[in-house]
């Protein structure tokens, strides 16, 4: 008789993936390149590069994607470094209220805000979209970078302050370059969501802003199988890129990163 | 040690973290050039006193000065003296030479003399061909030295080391002590110590400072300590002893294991009880009768490299340890002799419990939190005294059904009997016991009928 394998218990994960990771990204692949008979095709990334529209939005939705990791990282950081200060902060449930939003459906928590515009009479539009966008991901931001700064050795610190660095040197010559997995991690987090969200976008701004994820969506839905594929990969393509740029800057790093 | 220039001084340093008294009244003096090792168990309350000095810390009240001024107040990094942490502290995200300059940049020394000192102290700790090596890549040994020389290379005028040597194997600590002291007389710079190993204290120290319970137990030098400890932790704590109970007849004479022996101590009165001291080589076999100062059996002859451990049960029921170059047979009877110098009296740290507690009722007061049954006379919340001798307390295992509760704290052997101390929520009590327990046991506490007794 067959010894039962160990590596066995994994067939239903591998089932998993190959059906809905693998299957689906290649199926992108295939669409991409090829056009609406079947045939094989560079026309669809042609097409891409000359449809104007298209291009200002994907670059749009970089820039929209950049200043929102940017704000992120600004109200971020100086967030974790209080939480994870214990002389800030002595309770872990400051921390829970942070991290609280993301319990609750990016949907129902971007409608809420849109009923809080409506309320206060602000405009929808870009603005609106910055602060949803923001609003959204910034627990993802602070995070990682508390995680960090929170199992960092408090002796790192003192060894500094001992060898003549004031607080703010400290801060500037220890804590910041310790903390860079985090930090890494933390755009990881809020960088790849933000370039392709698109409900947030049209809710916040009532369809005034198109990202490039609307972009996708109003392709596909409209039958345009293989553009919107080819639209999907360059997506993806940009993800992938940024994962990978971090990743070299990571690896300098101590491994004692964040949450990927 | 020619000059004796006092260059830190402490003043009635305390310090609690909480209801935790972790420094009482500590009063010491550091001399200029001078290697001084704070010496005592986990939780003494050495660390708390070495971050003090550094800054990292600020005592409730007292005073430290440094060269006449006033430390306190004076922030980690406007002080001049500089740390090697236990487990070093290197900056993982620099390289060899960026940690060690890291304090010289900070000062703004010019850039080719922060080379050059770097150079030189690399030198010094053996590292030079490691300036561009990444620490995590180091091994535990060489981090040491790497986190030494980020140190030394700021020439502080005092150097801090805080259990430097506990992270390395035997072998590499044993090296490592020797550069240290090495590193010590070559530089001339005060050196203040800490650790919980008696025997590195011993070798690489001038001054010891034993401390235990947020208390100086004791401060001399390394043959001081070991030769005439002043009381029994000391005495247990470093090296190996008998430490034994012992009545001081008269000057110059104890009574002990059943015996009387001549001594050289004098001034404890007449018909004390006292401590004594008996290091294990300092017990001597003899052949000749005269010699013989009582005869005992040997118990157990194990060897340990240099010489042989044996206990011995002596003629009247004492145990001791002796050390020996010749092994004894086991059930062997042997003649034995004590020289007077060899025997260190020491004042007893007390010689009951004596506790504060508070009349409940006619049958019952309340001591350290726990309500015992002592009868009594006296009006009912009245504050007394009750002394207890050390073998009425009466200790169980079972916590739960015992008036109090209490961890087995400190143990001393003492030839027939065991001391231990008892650690309650409360306070301390000290017990004698036949009984075997561990270090840690949780142990629940009676007091024996007509045991206690009120003195006030």
């Amino acid at each position: 008789m067959k010894t039962f394998k160990r590596s066995y218990w994994s067939l239903p994960y591998v089932i998993f993936m190959a059906v809905f990771v693998v299957l689906p990204l290649v199926m992108v692949l295939l669409y991409a390149f090829r056009d609406g008979a079947g045939h094989f095709t560079f026309d669809n990334f042609v097409k891409f590069f000359q449809t104007k529209e298209d291009l200002n939005t994907f670059l749009y939705s970089i820039e929209i994607a950049l200043i929102t990791t940017v704000l992120c990282l600004l109200l971020g950081y100086p967030a974790a470094w209080i939480l994870s200060n214990p002389k800030l902060n002595r309770s872990a449930v400051t921390v829970m209220l942070f991290i609280l939003p993301m319990w609750i459906n990016m949907l129902i928590r971007t409608l809420a805000t849109v009923a809080l515009f409506d309320f206060s009479r602000i405009p929808l539009g870009e603005g609106a979209l910055l602060f949803g966008m923001v609003y959204n991901f910034l627990p993802f931001m602070i995070y990682p970078i508390y995680n960090t700064l929170n199992k960092m050795d408090r002796s790192y610190a003192e060894a500094a302050q001992d060898l003549g660095a004031s607080p703010v040197k400290v801060f500037l010559k220890v804590t910041v370059p310790l903390s860079m997995p985090g930090v890494w991690s933390g755009i990881l987090m809020v960088f790849m969501p933000t370039i392709s969200t698109f409900a947030v976008a049209e809710l916040l701004t009532m369809n005034k802003v198109k990202l490039f994820g609307t972009t996708i969506q109003e392709n596909i839905n409209n039958g345009m199988w293989n553009y919107g594929a080819a639209l999907a990969l360059i997506m993806l393509v940009i993800i992938g890129l940024t994962t990978l740029l971090s990743d070299s800057g990571k690896e300098v790093e101590d491994e004692t990163g964040g949450l990927i | 040690m020619a000059k004796s220039e006092v260059i830190i001084n402490i003043e009635h340093l305390s310090k609690s973290f909480g209801d935790k008294k972790v420094l009482e009244d500590i009063n010491l003096y550091i001399n200029r050039g001078e290697f001084i090792t704070f010496l005592g168990p986990s939780g003494c309350g050495k660390t708390t006193l070495l971050r003090m000095i550094a800054g990292f810390l600020n005592p409730d009240s007292g005073r430290i000065t440094m060269d006449g001024k006033d430390l306190l107040g004076v922030p980690p990094h406007k002080r001049p003296l500089n740390t090697v942490f236990q487990r070093y502290a290197l900056f993982p995200h620099l390289d060899v030479y960026d940690n060690i300059a890291f304090g010289l940049k900070l000062a703004k020394v010019p850039e080719n003399e922060i080379e050059t000192r770097v150079r030189k102290i690399l030198k010094l700790v053996a590292m030079s061909d490691y300036e561009d090596r990444d620490v995590t890549t180091l091994s535990g040994g060489q981090q040491q030295r790497i986190a030494i020389a980020r140190a030394l290379v700021n020439r502080p005028k005092v150097l801090l080391l805080d259990e430097p040597l506990s992270a390395l194997d035997l072998k590499m600590r044993k090296d490592m002590q020797i550069e240290l002291k090495e590193m010590h007389q070559k530089l001339g710079i005060t050196f203040i110590y800490v650790t919980h190993d008696q025997e590195e204290a011993l070798t690489l120290s001038d001054t010891i400072v034993v401390m235990n319970e947020g208390k100086i137990q004791q401060i001399g030098t390394p043959a001081d300590i070991y030769n005439e400890p002043v009381n029994s932790f000391v005495a247990d704590f470093i090296g190996e002893s008998n430490i034994l109970n012992a009545t001081m007849i008269r000057d110059k004479e104890v009574n002990f294991i059943g015996h009387d022996f001549k001594c050289v101590d004098s001034g404890f009165g007449e018909n004390n009880p006292v401590d004594v001291v008996v290091r294990p080589e300092d017990i001597y076999f003899t052949e000749s009768e005269n010699k013989c100062q009582f005869t005992a059996t040997v118990k157990s002859c194990t060897f340990k490299g240099v010489h042989y451990e044996m206990f011995v049960e002596t003629d009247k029921g004492y145990e001791l340890m002796i050390q020996d170059y010749d092994a004894y047979d086991v059930g062997e009877k042997v003649m034995l002799y004590i020289k007077p110098q060899d025997i260190q009296v020491m004042k007893k740290e007390r010689t009951a419990n004596v506790l504060q507690g508070e009349v409940i009722d006619s049958e019952t007061i309340e001591i350290l939190g726990g309500k015992f049954p002592i009868p009594n006379e006296l009006e009912a919340g009245t504050e007394v005294t009750v002394e207890v001798p050390f073998d009425k307390v009466d200790l169980v295992d079972d916590a739960e059904s015992a008036v109090l509760e209490g961890e087995v704290y400190f143990i001393l052997y003492k030839g027939d009997r065991y001391h231990l101390t008892i650690k309650t929520d409360e306070g301390f009590l000290w017990v004698d016991t036949n009984d075997i327990w561990d270090k840690g046991d949780l142990v629940g506490i009676n007091f024996m009928e007509g045991g206690a007794r009120i003195v006030e």
